[in-house]
């Protein structure tokens, strides 16, 4: 350098954004704490679905957790329903909720700003990083879930929430989509642990948001709720995956959870962006402000629900909660159709098709005095189908449990060799009865058409 | 003289609500000095650096920085570094590591030789791959005053870097300060102690509640100080204190309750010449002279007497 070039007044530039991106990185993996939550991300599901799979009594309150010891895709299914309702989350929470806080905790800001000379530099990098470590861990859950349960009790064909088969190449395909589908949620709750940490600095409010608004939002999605609105919080896109596994695929909800979930990330990040850029940094006792949050963080959040809610209810044409008999009727003949083939192959009778059938479903919501619509515990279906060359009718009959997201369970109560029982006996020994219990899902999008 | 001032600010006020943090500083610092900045607590040292570093913009007045007017937040001239209140390290990375990548961050590519040998000029070459966690206060504020160094600062800007330092890392800092100084670079540190800076600095300026009340050579501050408390011991104390109360130039100044054992010491306030007329009297009487001294150091007594402290410090 010459003196010439030395004396040159001029001004510092903001570092490169890649450079910014890969400073955060550098620090994030320096964490142990994340260095924890990783190594958990890839163990904990592994173990989980090892152990859990080779268990008499499963997890049977989770989708396809009854089915554990039956496939090892079953174990990454069940995964994915702990996954919604808190770990990603909290997940979210671990990084993104912390990226910024960090900073407070450690004091650093004014020697992260005077090197990079640029806010709105450090807060895309921040994020971006944030991202990053979101998705591996993300990955890392994915693959962990599905290695545990393949290894442990082997890739076998399950049926999917319809009772159709699916082969292992199938399942393999849905399970890969199904855990890319909960990666827009776990993005807005992402930008929300952004936001969190953005506006409430070193308080643990701002740690906890996104744990928080998911508590929050799942207390709302255990009630029953319109549709519109239901579909228009991102917790909801956590569930959507479940429409993968039937035939065919209902994917009103899932494409509805990704959009709402990519405008949850946008607001949120935006949110954050604004609150950022315009925060002073001289103060470092700046602890945020709670009051001022509810104001600009968290008030155009609710107002984007209720937006959205309005707008799905408009597009869908949906009114009620969508759970509605004729819609679970459905359901449950679909479902039943397709486990009595199956149930016939086991059993080695002759092949009969769902078609051949003829199965219908006729369900009574708690008696007489009970108005047949919504979910709850008290549903009781008479299925009907007869036998090809027979003249008689079969009938079964099934108590179901019908939660206000959609999701069924059906128990069998009788006759016990068609669903009373929870084996089978076949040629080769006792098998798993498929009709003695299983899940379904009522599309809650879907328009009830009239009588069959 | 603009053009080859380091710093060159004129009437900077800030204002933080109802807090006049600085009002109407002016500050000149010429290329190539080690200046000081000393004032007490909340005297607006920080406020002042920060805007030295950019951190912040002034409510009102000029500044310019190696030849470039201030601008905006964050935009300042290029070659300024430092750091304030207290320097930032991240603990999960080696002392190291905070270096590296923070000479990544900035661009610079830099030997591993050049960050051994930084660690070593601060002092840090044998924790140099330890995590920051473990530091203690002196080793992170010497990591600081490393990361500040990194990029070759032809502006350094050091908040208390003295703060949590022992008397070898002192000497080591200011032999670093010395040798940057000595390169050419100019450097701005404070502290609210006057002795840490008056071996250190070419001149100092003094601030009192966001107020300069003093700014040029060491030497000239110590003319300052005015009347000073000397602590007096003499052979015959009665006649002593009878020969000084006589003399109307000087104050009695009641002194600290003596502790049983103490030589009985009589505290006089007043310039120099006025003492030395005291002696000759004290002499001419009889009376040995068995010590004599300020009791509070003249630079410090300077900066008590500037800043308004020692109102409050005899009071109490
Ligand atoms: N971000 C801020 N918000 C409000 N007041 C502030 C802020 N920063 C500084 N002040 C106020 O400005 C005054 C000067 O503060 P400053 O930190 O510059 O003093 P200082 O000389 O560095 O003191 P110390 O020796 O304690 O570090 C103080 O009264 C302080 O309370
Ligand atoms: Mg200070």
């Amino acid at each position: 350098m010459t003196a010439l070039t030395l004396d040159e007044p001029r001004r510092t530039e903001p570092v490169a954004l890649r450079r910014g991106y890969r400073f955060e990185m550098v620090k994030l993996v320096s964490q142990w704490r994340l260095r924890v939550v990783l190594l958990a991300c890839l163990l904990a599901p592994a173990i989980y679905t090892a152990v859990v799979s080779r268990q008499t009594t499963l997890p049977a309150d989770a989708v396809y957790g009854r089915l554990m010891n039956q496939s090892g895709w079953a174990g990454s299914l069940t995964i994915l329903v702990f996954m919604g309702t808190l770990a990603l989350p909290l997940l979210t929470s671990v990084v993104a909720g912390d990226i910024f806080a960090a900073e407070d905790r450690l004091g650093t800001w004014r020697h992260l700003l005077i090197a990079v000379r640029s806010p709105r530099r450090i807060f895309w990098a921040k994020t971006l990083a944030a991202l990053t470590a979101t998705l591996v861990l993300l990955a890392a859950l994915a693959l962990s879930s599905v290695v545990g349960g393949v290894l442990s009790v082997g890739a076998h064909p399950l049926p999917g929430l319809d009772g159709h088969q699916l082969s292992s190449a199938a399942l393999a395909r849905t399970i890969a989509l199904a855990w890319l589908s909960v990666v827009p949620p776990t993005l807005a709750f992402s930008a929300v642990g952004l936001l969190g940490s953005v506006a409430l600095g070193r308080s643990p409010l701002g740690l906890l948001m996104p744990v928080a608004v998911a508590l929050v939002l799942e207390g709302v999605q255990l009630l029953p709720i319109p549709v519109a609105l239901r579909m228009a919080l991102p917790i909801n896109a956590f569930l959507s995956y479940r429409g993968l596994t039937t035939e065919p695929a209902q994917l009103s909800a899932l494409w509805i959870g990704i959009a709402v979930s990519l405008a949850w990330t946008a607001l949120a990040t935006f949110l954050a962006y604004r609150i950022f850029t315009r925060r002073d940094f001289t103060n470092i006792a700046f602890d945020g402000n709670a009051s001022r949050f509810a104001l600009v963080g968290l008030a155009p959040l609710v107002a984007l629900a209720v937006v959205s809610t309005g707008v799905i209810a408009a597009a869908t044409g949906a009114v009620g909660n969508g759970v509605e008999r004729v819609k679970l009727e459905s359901a449950l003949s679909t479902s039943f159709s397709h486990l009595y083939v199956l149930q016939t192959e086991r059993l080695g009778r002759p092949v009969v098709t769902e078609g051949e059938l003829h199965a219908t479903a006729a369900c009574d919501k708690g008696g007489e005095r009970v108005e047949d619509a919504g979910p709850g515990a008290d549903w009781r279906c008479v299925v009907t189908w007869t036998l090809p060359g027979a003249t008689a009718e079969g009938n079964a009959i099934y108590q179901l449990d019908v939660l206000p997201d959609g999701r069924f369970t059906a128990d069998g109560d009788g006759p016990k060799e068609v669903n009373g029982f929870f084996q089978v006996r076949t040629p080769t020994g006792d098998a798993p009865n498929p009709l003695w219990q299983f899940d379904g899902l009522v599309d809650l999008l879907a328009e009830a058409k009239g009588q069959e | 003289m603009s053009a080859r001032a380091a710093v060159h600010a004129r009437s900077l006020t800030k204002i933080f609500g109802d807090v006049i943090a600085l009002e109407d500083v002016d500050l000149d610092v010429p290329a190539g000095q080690i200046h000081g900045l000393v004032g007490p607590n909340g005297a607006g040292k920080t406020t002042l650096l920060g805007l030295l570093l950019g951190l912040s913009v002034a409510d009102k007045g000029t500044l310019e920085i190696l030849g470039v007017p201030s601008g905006d937040v964050l935009s300042v001239a290029h070659g300024v570094a430092g750091f304030v209140d207290s320097p930032g390290s991240y603990p999960g990375l080696t002392a190291r590591q905070n270096l590296t990548s923070l000479a990544s961050l900035r661009g610079e590519v830099r030997a591993s030789g050049d960050i051994d040998d930084l660690l070593d000029r601060v002092g840090l070459g044998e924790v140099a791959d330890d995590t920051v966690r473990g530091f203690s206060l002196g080793m992170r504020q010497r990591l600081g005053l490393a990361a500040a160094l990194l990029g070759k600062p032809r502006l350094l800007i050091l908040d208390e870097p003295a703060n949590g330092l022992d008397p070898v890392g002192k000497r080591q800092v200011h032999q670093v300060l010395t040798d940057l100084a000595d390169s050419g670079a100019t450097v701005i540190l404070s502290s609210h102690r006057m002795d840490d800076l008056a071996a250190l600095c070419d001149e100092v300026t003094l601030l009192a509640t966001g107020r300069v009340v003093f700014s040029g050579p060491v030497s000239k501050l110590e003319a300052e100080s005015g009347e000073l408390d000397y602590r007096l011991v003499t052979s015959d104390p009665a006649e002593a204190r009878r020969i000084a109360e006589e003399e109307t130039s000087l104050t009695l100044v009641a002194g600290r309750k003596q502790a049983a054992g103490d030589k009985p010491a009589l505290v006089v306030r007043g310039h120099e010449a006025e003492i030395d007329d005291l002696v000759r009297r004290l002499v001419g009487a009889g009376a040995a002279i068995r010590e004599l001294g300020p009791v509070v150091p003249p630079l410090e007594a300077a900066f008590l007497a500037l800043t308004g402290a020692d109102d409050q410090e005899l009071t109490r």
